[in-house]
């Protein structure tokens, strides 16, 4: 089968356009990111809605707070190593708090970001963002499901937290329809193990999956790439149905996604959880796949975190 | 020049309400930050009641002039002033700092009149910058006035700001700064030193003016001055004295977050009355 690759960045700057277009609130702020993430296209364009404040973090939050309370939608983005890191005083405080409808685009997520090591590699953003009281979290799996969810997000009122990782991922929603804020989306059906991931986790569950019914093991694939508010109906039914869940996400496994899936799972129907994710330590410098294997971000890892989950039921 | 028409008596009429009212308002709260918002006073007064444009019936008229309170520890002037300016009830400026008001001890912008939720220092100036490029992208003419503390100006974010702001030509945005000298563990000088402050704002490429902060003659000039300058935002360098109007304040760091007790005020009230 012939795997098509995208890039959720291009799929970024793509539909930012579009939105630039429908729309004439929307402004997009950079810091000094802009060409690498490739928001500087919607700067080209409308240049005049288009804001580079230099490598000042803090300082492009605070405008975009500004810009939000006379009215308009700001898109802010840059590296997720710095975002939140270098500004969750003025996420906090500029725009959750007054619930400012300000969508905050992060690129470059996880370990994936590769050579730069690990002053670079973000793991702990989704876990942060999401402990944001009224800010939505949105990890995108794929570039078609990158351009539907940001624009769902100019549509709803209020902050938004979308996390993009940096290498092309194959597609998996051929139509962006598809894909709802809000709501996971079970992507293939199973009885034996259910399988939640967000982000570029969702493809090495989908191959887990394959690999898994190989040797008789039906898996059932959920996109949970709304992080917050989660899915929790989903989720539940998911492991009422399947007796154990295997959560996957490019982040620390404290927190993230396999938290999130934790606390709604323990609070209504509690099953075995398994976690694959960075296993609270530090990245280093690599190649993107040879990070994903030394740091067990696999599809083979997901694959023995099912199985052991089934042996020990 | 507009001098001859600034009706200076209504002004200082006012000041002298709002302060009261801040100490009234503290006292019950049995916390807050008086000092800081007591050196505040003539600078809100000036805006307020002579120099912005704004509609306290209509707290989201589109093409009011803006006013964000950095300093949010200075709640209490803010409140004070908007509800003199017939924002809300002043009755309810007794409810500050209490469970279910709407008078939270740094501001919240479910107040009607409050822009911004200054509470964490160093935020304020990019939010004003933010409402200004909003108001040069939609072609309005209205202005933005940024409020900050001397202290805050230790704040990183203040200074990218400062930096920010001249580039984006803003001329529909003043900066005050509140220049009381003192900061929560003592005088600015000796816990961060800033001076020369103009200087470092006119490295930035900002036009700078210097005024005596409570003397409404020179805070309005400046403000006309700010207005009339095309292509680069102000900043007003406003020198105050911490708790002013109260002589034991005065010059005490520890009236930076502390309040006086509700005797006390009632003297304080009832002496500055019979002034």
């Amino acid at each position: 089968m012939l795997v098509q690759l995208a890039s959720m960045r291009d799929a970024y700057a793509e539909v930012l356009l579009e939105l630039g277009a429908e729309d004439a609130r929307v402004v997009v702020l950079g810091a000094d990111t802009s060409v690498s993430i490739k928001t500087s296209l919607f700067g080209d364009r409308y240049p005049e809605r288009f804001f580079n404040v230099g490598i000042a973090e803090a300082n492009m939050m605070g405008i975009a707070a500004g810009l939000a309370l006379a009215g308009k939608t700001p898109f802010v983005t840059t590296y997720a190593a710095f975002v939140p890191g270098k500004c969750l005083d003025q996420i906090r405080n500029a725009i959750a708090y007054p619930n400012l409808n300000v969508k905050i685009v992060s690129s470059h997520g996880g370990l994936t970001v590769g050579p730069d090591g690990a002053s670079h590699q973000t793991i702990e953003d989704v876990a942060t963002m999401r402990s944001i009281p009224r800010m939505h979290v949105v990890v995108p799996a794929d570039a078609p499901s990158t351009k539907s969810l940001i624009a769902q997000a100019c549509r709803t009122l209020g902050p938004f937290y979308i996390r993009l990782s940096r290498p092309s991922v194959p597609t998996i929603y051929s139509a962006s329809k598809d894909v709802e804020v809000g709501r996971a989306k079970i992507l293939r059906e199973g009885s034996d193990i259910g399988i939640i991931a967000c982000g570029i986790m969702v493809n090495e569950a989908m191959e887990a999956a394959e690999t898994l019914s190989k040797t008789g093991v039906s898996a059932e694939v959920v996109d949970s790439h709304t992080v917050k508010p989660l899915d929790s109906e989903t989720i539940v039914r998911v492991a009422r149905k399947t007796g154990a869940l295997v959560t996957a996400e490019e982040q620390n496994v404290i927190g993230g996604l396999g938290g999130a899936v934790a606390e709604a799972i323990t609070e209504s129907y509690p099953v075995p959880i398994s976690r694959v994710g960075v296993r609270d330590t530090f990245g280093e410098s690599g190649e993107h796949q040879e990070l994903m294997v030394k740091y067990g971000l696999t599809s083979k890892e997901i694959a023995r975190a099912a199985k052991h989950l089934i042996k020990s039921r | 020049m507009e001098e001859q028409s600034i009706p200076i008596g209504m002004l200082l009429q006012k000041a002298a309400k709002i302060r009261d009212d801040i100490l009234l308002m503290v006292g019950e709260a049995k916390s807050g930050h008086p000092g800081g918002s007591l050196s505040a006073v003539e600078i809100l007064v000036s805006l307020f009641f002579y120099k912005m444009r704004h509609d306290p019936k209509r707290p989201d008229w589109p093409d009011r002039d803006r006013f964000v309170l950095s300093k949010g520890h200075a709640a209490p002037v803010l409140f004070s002033t908007l509800a003199e300016a017939g924002y809300f009830p002043t009755s309810e400026l007794m409810t500050l700092r209490k469970l279910n008001s709407r008078l939270q001890g740094h501001p919240d912008h479910r107040v009607p009149g409050v822009e911004f939720p200054g509470g964490s220092l160093g935020i304020g100036l990019s939010a004003a910058i933010g409402m200004a490029l909003a108001g040069k992208v939609d072609k309005k003419d209205y202005r933005v006035y940024a409020l900050l503390g001397d202290g805050e100006l230790d704040e990183g974010e203040t200074w990218e700001a400062a930096m920010a702001a001249p580039k984006f030509k803003l001329d529909n945005l003043t900066a005050i700064v509140d220049r009381n000298g003192i900061q929560q563990d003592g005088l600015t000088e000796q816990i961060m030193p800033m001076e020369p402050v103009g200087y470092k704002w006119k490295a930035f490429n900002w036009h700078v003016l210097e005024v005596d902060g409570f003397d409404f003659r020179q805070v309005i000039d400046a403000l006309e001055k700010a207005e009339s300058m095309r292509n680069r935002p102000t900043v007003i360098i406003a020198h105050t004295v911490k708790g002013k109007g109260v002589s034991f304040m005065e010059w005490d760091p520890a009236y930076h977050g502390k309040a006086p007790d509700k005797d006390t005020v009632r003297k304080l009230v009832k002496t500055m009355l019979e002034e």
